[in-house]
């Protein structure tokens, strides 16, 4: 695997599903009396977050104490930006204490990239941007893949906010890669430009992209995109791209609902169906800390290509 | 080591496990992957037909405890596999169980690794195959074959579930 | 001091030349340009074989940002990188600070290119009072002072009405205006190229079309007003396309294209290094169909003028995420390599056709003297070099600012020598002239 994660698109189809087979041996250590195992012992990672996140970060830093890494959590206050240090020399001074990692948070795409490139440290995307959120579509995969034993051959349907999500992007990567035929939906103003070339098939009927689908994945929707003109209203968007039981009755019986979180009920997806027994949300959470038990092992190791 | 010889010599750990531990109801095996869990496996079946009574059996991936993992310069990090230990070790008589015993650093990974899934009454260990040149202070409880080898030869106890035969094979590198 | 450059390839188009003549040069002017000139007294100097004489490259769009951020560059390291890149002149922006909206600032450029006596400047002034698109500047005294064009460059001129007034009040000094054509409202905070390239990375995009709306609202009020519209840095071929509908239709329009738009695409966002902020400018860097187009107009006589927009910036300003990165690449040094080795060497342009795009033209949109060799003209000329092999190097470029995404690249064709007012300011030692 190469040095860093910044993508998807960093990882071949045997890299992922070697991801997937660790992480299903890492799950198991959850399950002991003593959640530890001494790999990545005196080893120092760095969870270096510019953008708020509850979940993913104590995701990660579960992950990294299980593997008995020492870590260190800097989340960057909006004030340390206003005085002016640049994301660069940030890095570089975090460098200089010599981490073994860099889990980067940011809210510019390509921010691990360029880390990447002045860094020696390897680096973790944990989000860039609209870009790519790959620990996200690993662990989306892991859990699919829980429930309906493969990847290739399914139809996932993935409906919100495609323009402006990273999760998206990572998604469709890995799915298509893996031989999933997936869809993706919302109003034309959220389509990202170029979208079918992403290997997917667009609509803008969700009942279109959810018939017959064994994965459904919602993405939120911002509140903030009203003013930006992408649709008049929360509640237009409901009515017509929001996930209820009724929309989910044409996919298959045993759909599964997904989202990466945090939900915005009653927007993108009915409290119902959040709830509902078709829901694998929260263990997508769970799964989150052994995929990620499971990259920063195998990118712990050497210099490997 | 043929097929046969290869049988003989189970059974005949499996009585000496037998022989030496009085209270078979405290007993548990533990096998290391890969190829410990088989023949832990085998032991298990072999033990059940001597005494009648069932010895839960686990099987223990000791790859995140070794220590020769962040020390490789190049190559991509050995694969891990799912550790199953699915009763509790506590108090019990663990029995390890190895294909071949060689430096100790595998069986020093165990003894890591099991410590944190509980606090057994005694570890003993069982091989198949001692092949010398220890570099740690380990030696096994139950050994199958003392086989002197030289440290450019690489000893393989191939089995039936694995590989298809049973066999141990001696080879120069 | 009289000089005469015996041998060389002199392409004139403006005089219809284009063979092996003699130059002579005669206290800063063009005294003759013949076969067989006698020397009398004259320095003489043969041209080895191979060079071509051309009337001194004008580069109409470059950022010399002095006053106000000459951290990236200033009018002497500026100047010295254009004679470099083989012009005797530039015309400046006024987006300094402050702003070039008054004499003050005109009269304080002159003066630091008079100073560094290397490229003439042609100062430009803005359109609107401190560029806020609100009202005019004093543009009778901009032109006093010695600009010779006005922009609102970085923005297009804020309202279709204060363009209209621009075109018009400009067109009694005989100055055109010149439009950094988007429209804003579409650019929102995009910072590449709408397209697949940006959509895969999660860049916010800009559309062509923001580009072509602008152009056509120009055209139009050119056309209304009779007033001269300048398309800078055009990269659309929606934009190409109204130019060309603008100049059927009689308006006075004319465009320029950088070399950067008609080398590379969006594809580079992604490859060799993903995110590089040297790809960044504005406008952005487009699809290969745009490109393509790009090409075509040069070809075929539709686009007016090669100018570099160079736009310095500093290293650690481009050292940055890519979204907080300001826009811009320097250009002045590898204009010249650039259009030989995609232009001129694939047959795309004639070396007529070359001094055109970036001498002759230029000076008559801006209605400078320089263009043409011909008797009294300056005595400014490119020697020209189009078969040396060049490594661009940004280490070694002139320019303070080394922002460029050429860095390595292996070109054929370069910059000889540099002659301003018949004094040489530039020598290219790889070319092994002595001159």
């Amino acid at each position: 695997m190469k040095k860093d994660l910044l993508g998807i698109s960093d990882l071949t189809r045997d890299e992922i599903y070697l991801v997937l087979d660790t992480a299903e041996a890492m799950r198991e250590i959850a399950e002991r009396p003593i959640k530890k195992v001494p790999t990545l012992r005196g080893k120092t990672v760095v969870n270096l977050f510019y953008e708020p996140s509850t979940r993913t970060r104590t995701s990660f830093e579960i992950a990294e104490k299980r593997l008995s890494a020492d870590t260190l959590n800097i989340a960057v206050a909006a004030s340390s930006v206003l005085k002016g240090e640049t994301l660069v020399d940030t890095a570089l001074n975090i460098e200089a204490m010599a981490p073994d990692m860099i889990v980067l948070r940011h809210a510019s795409s390509g921010a691990g990239h360029l880390l990447a490139r002045l860094c020696k440290s390897r680096i973790i995307n944990a989000g860039d941007g609209m870009h790519e959120h790959p620990t996200q579509a690993l662990l989306d995969a892991f859990t699919i893949r829980e429930h309906k034993k493969r990847i290739e051959g399914l139809k996932v349907a993935i409906i919100g906010d495609l323009l402006h999500s990273r999760v998206l992007r990572s998604n469709a990567l890995l799915l298509t890669t893996l031989g999933a035929e997936v869809w993706v939906s919302g109003p034309r103003t959220l389509m990202p430009p170029a979208v079918e070339r992403f290997g997917v098939r667009a609509s803008t009927s969700v009942d279109e992209a959810v018939a017959d689908a064994d994965v459904i994945m919602l993405l939120r929707i911002q509140h903030e995109r009203m003013n930006g003109a992408f649709f008049p209203s929360v509640r237009e968007y409901f009515n017509t791209f929001g996930m209820t039981t009724a929309r989910m009755a044409r996919a298959k019986p045993d759909a599964i609902i997904m989202h990466p979180g945090p939900m915005n009920r009653g927007v993108e997806i009915a409290s119902e169906v959040a709830d509902g027994p078709y829901s694998v949300i929260l263990e997508q959470v769970a799964n989150g800390v052994a995929v990620r038990m499971a990259v920063l092992y195998l990118l712990a190791g050497g210099e490997g290509d | 080591m043929d097929a046969d010889r290869m049988a003989r010599t189970l059974a005949r750990i499996a009585h000496e496990i037998s022989e030496r531990n009085r209270g078979i109801e405290e007993l548990a095996l533990v096998g290391i992957r890969t190829r410990g869990v088989p023949i832990a496996r085998r032991l298990a079946e072999a033990i059940k037909d001597i005494n009648g009574v069932d010895v839960p059996t686990g099987a223990l991936d000791i790859t995140l405890y070794r220590d020769d993992l962040m020390r490789h310069a190049v190559g991509p990090q050995p694969l891990v596999r799912r550790t199953e230990i699915p009763f509790s070790i506590d108090d019990k008589r663990i029995l390890l169980v190895d294909d071949v015993l060689y430096t100790g650093r595998t069986i020093r990974a165990a003894l890591d690794a099991l410590i944190d899934f509980g606090r057994p009454r005694v570890i003993q260990l069982i091989v198949m195959v001692d092949r010398g040149h220890r570099e740690l202070p380990i030696k096994a409880d139950y050994v199958g074959k003392n086989l002197p080898t030289s440290p450019s030869q690489s000893v393989q106890v191939h089995l039936a579930e694995v590989d298809g035969r049973d066999e141990v094979e001696i080879t120069e590198s | 001091m009289r000089r005469l450059l015996k041998g060389g390839r002199v392409v004139d188009p403006a005089n219809g030349r284009d063979g092996v003549f003699d130059v002579l040069i005669d206290d800063g002017r063009i005294a003759g340009v013949g076969r067989g000139l006698p020397a009398n007294g004259a320095e003489v100097l043969e041209v080895p074989s191979g060079i071509v004489i051309a009337p001194g490259l004008i580069d109409m769009h470059v950022h010399l940002r002095e006053p106000g951020q000459e951290h990236k560059e200033t009018v002497a390291t500026g100047t010295a990188a254009a004679v470099a890149g083989g012009f005797t002149a530039v015309a400046c922006m006024p987006n300094t600070d402050p702003v070039n909206d008054n004499a003050g600032v005109t009269e304080y450029v002159l003066k630091k290119a008079a100073e560094a006596r290397l490229a003439r400047v042609y100062p430009i002034g803005a359109v609107s009072r401190g560029q806020k698109g609100e009202q005019l500047a004093d543009i009778a005294e901009l032109k006093q002072a010695g600009c010779v064009a006005l922009t609102d460059d970085g923005k297009p001129v804020a309202t279709a009405l204060l363009m209209r007034r621009a075109l018009e009040y400009a067109s009694m000094f005989g100055m055109p205006v010149i439009e950094h054509c988007e429209e804003q409202t579409l650019k929102g905070d995009g910072v590449a190229h709408e397209g697949f390239h940006a959509s895969s990375l999660g860049l916010r995009g800009i559309p062509g079309q923001a580009e072509s709306i602008m152009a056509l609202r120009d055209i139009s009020l050119a056309e209304l007003t009779g007033g001269a519209v300048h398309i800078a840095h055009m990269s659309a071929r929606q934009t190409l396309d109204a130019v060309r509908f603008g100049k059927a239709r009689g308006a006075r329009v004319t465009c320029e294209v950088t070399p950067h738009h008609f080398v590379l695409t969006d594809a580079r966002l992604a490859e060799p290094i993903a995110y590089d902020t040297n790809t960044k400018m504005n406008p952005p860097l487009r699809e290969e169909a745009d490109r393509d187009a790009m090409l075509a107009g040069l070809s075929d006589g539709s686009i007016d003028v090669i100018a570099t927009d160079h736009a310095p910036h500093h290293y650690d300003e481009k050292r940055v995420e890519f979204d907080h990165a300001p826009f811009g690449i320097t250009g002045l040094e590898t204009a010249v390599s650039l259009v030989f080795d995609r232009l001129v060497h694939p047959g795309l342009i004639t070396l007529g056709r070359m001094v055109e795009l970036m001498s002759l033209n230029p000076a008559r949109i801006l209605r400078v003297p320089g263009g043409s060799l011909s008797d009294g003209a300056p005595a400014d000329l490119t020697l020209l070099a189009p078969d040396l092999s060049v490594t661009v190097s940004a280490a070694t470029m002139r320019s303070k600012s080394k922002n460029t995404p050429f860095d390595g690249w292996a070109l054929r064709g370069g910059v000889a020598a540099t002659i301003v007012g018949g004094r040489t300011v530039y020598v290219n030692e790889d070319a092994k002239l002595r001159i």
